[in-house]
């Protein structure tokens, strides 16, 4: 998975004219977790869909290219807030769902390793209705592996979920990924400490790049230097946001 | 407790019904009693029977071609853009014009027989099928879209694996609202000429001053129309299940 490019997104963006943020260069570490970090309607996700090639309503002004010079958008996978799991579909099928979107063959013994991975075989059969919102999670997990993507875009994939959860998430999320390179946007601090190989703050000002803990991630959630950055990082969205 | 209720209901009609019957002493030709209605209703039942089946007939074939046809051209539009453009207005407009006055141009052309009842079915319950599904298929969640694209995936896999499955609870609301509408479409084009069905029984029992026996029709194709709904409602209740 040593192939995972880096990416540079360098512009600004508006809507209606009115600029939503301002010029701005922003690099994705190849291989790396970038947490973008920031509240509501700075523009971050604005960010992520730019990347990811989908529509924005926002007009972008600017360059967006992979440190690799290849093309992006199908070396994207896409993870969100909400699940999007098919309600109508099994869950093996939800898995599945790109490589039959595309008319490709279906693997299905790659599928099963990969439910295998997330924890869910026993639940292969069953409809998406039937599991809890981390099962649910998990699943989505599963579905961005199965695409085999070196991009993964995450937009606030666990924001949804209780504490507890969340974290697991958080684990597995960094072990399954690993290698690739991944951009999560984020707006609590205290997952930007856990998972940001690098961490950018986004404010209507533009993005501030932070300081963070050298160790691994996933950081421990009781480690004393991980709390610290959350901590600062808490008080710089406080300070953005006056 | 549905069918509780129901049964109240009509129990509660037939009370009015025979209320008004009694008080007001109205001959039998201008309004028969339940009683009256139901002993003719059993004598005259072989009759009744074989204008049902007539009328069930129009109604089946009319709801299987304009059901079809509805969910044809949904799909279509929801496709195209160009075909939205061009057939939407033209689809508005038609349901400005009153079908009902297309019934005695479609026994000119398709003849006093079945499929002229087939045709005014078809014309009446079409809009209902194509408008519900069509907006189920432009509603579609923007999550899914965005993940489809993701993928890389084609307009018509979309189509065909995100938007219909996603607009099937739509097109099973059209399609139970058909099946209430159908019934009336063959009805006025037995109206306008037929031999056979319910609506012809009517028609014919009326011009012979025979209340008793167009109220039994009349509320044999009541009858008719709910159990129709209930055995599409039930058909379709699939479609409402996996999408929710």
């Amino acid at each position: 998975m040593s192939n995972a490019p880096g990416i540079r997104v360098e512009g600004s963006a508006s809507i209606n004219g009115a600029p939503l943020f301002t010029p701005l260069t922003l690099k994705l570490g190849a291989g790396q977790w970038t947490c973008l970090l920031g509240g509501s309607g700075v523009g971050k996700s604005t960010v992520l869909r730019l990347i990811s090639g989908l529509a924005t309503g926002a007009e972008f002004n600017g360059t967006i290219a992979a440190t690799d010079g290849a093309e992006l958008a199908s070396r994207v996978a896409y993870m969100a807030q909400d699940d999007l799991l098919l309600p109508w579909a099994s869950i093996s099928q939800n898995v599945l769902l790109g490589a039959r979107l595309r008319g490709e063959t279906l693997d299905a013994d790659h599928m099963l390793r990969i439910l295998d991975r997330v924890g869910l075989t026993e639940h292969a059969s069953k409809k998406p209705i039937e599991l809890s919102g981390g099962q649910r999670q998990r699943v989505a997990l599963a579905r961005t592996l199965m695409e085999d993507k070196p991009i993964i875009l995450l937009d606030e994939p666990f924001s949804a979920l209780d504490a507890q959860t969340r974290a697991a998430m958080q684990d597995l999320a960094v072990e399954l990924l690993q290698g690739k390179t991944v951009l999560i946007v984020t707006h609590d601090p205290a997952e930007a400490a856990r998972l940001g190989h690098a961490i950018i703050v986004m404010t209507a000002e533009g993005l501030t790049h932070c300081p963070h803990p050298s160790t691994p991630i996933p950081r421990p959630i009781d480690d004393l230097e991980t709390l610290e950055c959350q901590a600062s990082l808490l008080r710089q969205l406080q300070t953005g946001a006056a | 407790m549905k069918y509780l209720s129901a049964l109240a209901a009509a129990a509660f009609a037939l009370l009015l019904w025979q209320a008004i019957v009694t008080l007001t002493g109205l001959p039998k030709f201008i309004l028969p009693s339940p009683a009256l209605v139901a002993e003719t209703w059993w004598q005259n039942r072989a009759l009744i029977a074989e204008h049902t089946w007539a009328t069930a007939l129009e109604v089946l074939i009319g709801l299987i071609i304009g059901a079809g046809l509805g969910v044809v051209t949904a799909i279509q539009l929801a496709a195209s853009r160009t075909t939205r453009l061009l057939v939407q207005p033209l689809l508005v407009f038609t349901q400005a014009l009153p079908v009902f006055a297309l019934a005695p141009i479609l026994t000119l052309w398709l003849g006093y027989g079945l499929w002229s009842k087939v045709a005014m079915a078809v014309l009446i319950i079409y809009f209902p099928v194509t408008s519900a599904f069509f907006d189920g298929l432009m509603r579609t969640p923007q999550g899914y879209l965005d993940l489809a694209r993701t993928m890389q995936a084609s307009p018509a896999r979309i189509l065909w694996h995100i938007r219909v499955p996603a607009a099937l609870p739509a097109l099973a609301s059209g399609l139970r609202l058909a099946a209430v509408y159908a019934p009336i479409g063959a009805v006025i084009g037995e109206w306008v000429g037929a031999s056979r069905g319910l609506g012809y029984l009517m028609l014919m029992a009326n011009g012979r001053a025979k209340t008793d026996l167009m109220f039994a029709a009349m509320l044999t194709l009541g009858v008719f129309s709910i159990l129709l709904h209930l055995v599409v409602a039930y058909l379709t209740r699939n479609l409402d299940k996996d999408s929710c």
